[in-house]
């Protein structure tokens, strides 16, 4: 069970080579042995997922089965999900039994899909180490020094280290690319407004993306296959036709021009990083795909943008955690004034508190201007250099991070040093564009992401290169040696 | 552009957060550090660049008003800090 794809477990499922049950029963053990040593999960309730993996044994006892169901899949602490505790990574949502279903959540559970548990994540997912938790740190399964990368730490954490077969994340400056990085699999952000944001806490609504966490290209795939799809609960949802993401990707990458960007090879890439993304594309050369030469030139605008835009759309979103409908409320207080500064002071962590400041700061009287409408300018540009790229090119290839994972606590008192991590990111998130990342090789013994990104709703298009380009090599097949 | 205590202050006024004597350094510190990342985008000449305030060009669709949701307050009260009788309890605001 440990090591098979989402495909061959649904078949093993189906030729009824063990149970629902079983399988559930199985992941489970495994997050029971190495959580403790990980923190993955804030959330683990067998029980209740138990009680999934046997309602789903009886969807598949009487022919009702589709491919993900009774499968186990680990979801992101930020997804509400009805009655389950869901905390955002957050001592103001330590206590918050959510009373519905995100749709995603929802989704999973309608093709009986099991909710293995909630998984880790930094607060309110500010953050790119996992270290913002309140629920205390994620350790990357290939080195418990080092951390998973974040926002999607505990997912990421999990899944590498195979307690659950997939995951879900999300993306809002490169929240599952990173951490899937970092962590050795393939995670990928969908196009803004393909998965339905509704009942997942928001944190810039403007940016925020659901995606899946994965082994293989095709696992997530199958997984977008579920996840996608118009929801008038969300406004921001497209109304498009919903798209099959698994039967193109054995297509032939033959002509595939791939845009590898200048501006990714400079702004502070690890040498030996590099020296593994360059093999990468010289394997997808002897693929048959052509490279390209391409410019990005406001790429490094895009963190400056980000810090501007996020922020300030943090602030309006997590301007509702007041203490009176739900949630944390301090415990000494003489009038609602004192009530709401001391609950927002206790209940949220120092990045929380750091970006809620920045956020109102920019949009404070006089200096909106000078600060959101000029990010607000910049992202235009960025986003319209992706638009001259795709000109010259059907998909961009370069790092995904900076660096293999770093060692805990290296860069937690340095913000700035954080925010660099999502340098080759963020922009695709800014300008709303799918992309992904897949295992590509190793330094140091520490896995390093390849990142492709694709134009607007062209999914199938990234996940066939990287399904092609996971048939010719096992880069993604590769366990972290310390877990048994 | 720098924030100093008394802006950081009225910030963290506007936001509702309270910002103890012993963290105003390290706030104001890395306020700091933030900002002048951000004003690295005062490099740019910006002057004919249309705003943009969403990643895909959508407009905000309406729907009939009508009841969609059912009532789940049984199970949404009981998150509160404090209630009574079906109210959210707060201290007391009008005299």
């Amino acid at each position: 069970m440990l090591n098979l794809s989402l495909k061959e477990l649904s078949q093993a499922l189906g030729e009824k080579k063990f149970t629902s049950v079983e399988l559930t029963q199985f992941f489970l053990n495994r997050v029971k042995k190495h959580n403790p040593s990980l923190n993955a999960f804030i959330t683990v309730d067998e029980d209740r997922s138990l009680a999934m993996a046997e309602k789903s044994d009886q969807l598949i006892q009487r022919g009702k089965k589709s491919i993900l169901t009774g499968i186990p899949i680990a979801q992101k602490d930020i997804f509400c999900a009805d009655e389950w505790k869901t905390t955002c990574g957050s001592k103001m949502l330590e206590n918050f039994i959510s009373p519905y279903d995100a749709t995603v959540i929802k989704k999973f559970n309608d093709v009986g899909a099991v909710n293995l548990g909630k998984t880790n994540m930094d607060e309110f997912a500010m953050g790119s180490s996992n270290e913002t938790s309140y629920f205390g740190p994620v350790k990357n399964p290939w080195s418990l020094d080092c951390v998973p990368g974040g926002s999607s730490g505990g997912s990421a954490s999990a899944v590498a280290a195979r307690l659950t077969p997939a995951a879900t994340g999300t993306d809002t400056g490169g929240s599952i690319r990173q951490p899937a990085s970092l962590c050795g699999f393939t995670g990928l952000k969908p196009t803004y407004g393909l998965v339905s944001r509704y009942g997942m806490i928001a944190f810039a609504s403007s940016l925020d993306q659901a995606g899946p966490m994965a082994i293989s290209a095709e696992d997530c795939g199958l997984m977008l296959d579920v996840m996608t799809g118009h929801d008038s609960k969300d406004s921001t949802s497209i109304n498009r036709k919903k798209e099959n993401y698994t039967d193109s990707l054995d297509e032939d990458i033959k002509g595939l021009r791939i845009g590898v960007p200048k501006e990714f090879f400079e702004d502070g890439l690890n040498a030996d990083v590099q020296k593994v993304v360059e093999e990468a594309l010289k394997q997808y050369e002897k693929l048959g795909a052509k490279i390209v030469n391409i410019s990005l030139p406001n790429n490094h605008l895009s963190i400056p943008a980000y810090y501007v835009i996020a922020p300030a759309e943090a602030s309006s979103n997590l301007s509702r955690y007041d203490g009176v409908r739900y949630g944390y409320r301090t415990k000494e207080y003489d009038d609602l004034t004192e009530m709401y500064f001391k609950t927002r002071q206790e209940g949220f962590g120092d990045e929380v508190k750091r970006r809620i400041l920045i956020g109102t700061y920019v949009l404070s009287a006089g200096y909106f201007d000078a600060y959101y409408l000029k990010a607000q300018k910049i992202r235009r540009l960025i986003s319209d250099d992706f638009k001259v790229a795709y000109e010259k090119c059907d998909v961009i290839m370069g790092p995904s991070a900076p660096s293999i994972a770093f060692k805990s606590g290296e860069k937690q008192e340095d913000p700035l040093a954080m925010y660099m991590q999502d340098i080759f990111t963020i922009s695709t998130n800014l300008a709303g564009l799918p992309a992904m990342s897949i295992p590509a090789g190793f330094v140091d013994g520490l896995p390093v992401g390849l990142q492709l990104i694709g134009n607007h709703f062209e999914e199938a298009n990234i996940l066939n290169a990287a399904h092609i380009y996971q048939k010719n090599t096992d880069w993604h097949l590769q366990n972290p040696k310390g877990i048994g | 552009m720098s924030i100093n205590k008394e802006e950081i202050s009225k910030i963290a006024h506007l936001a509702r957060i309270k910002v103890s004597q012993t963290e105003a350094d390290q706030v104001e510190k890395k306020l700091n550090g933030i900002l002048a990342l951000i004003e690295k985008m005062q490099e740019v000449d910006t002057e004919s660049i249309e705003p943009m305030s969403h990643a895909l060009n959508i407009t905000q669709p309406l729907r009939e008003d009508e009841v969609t949701e059912k009532d789940i307050r049984d199970k949404s009260l009981p998150l509160a800090p404090h209630t009574e009788s079906s109210l959210f309890i707060v201290p007391q605001v009008i005299e």
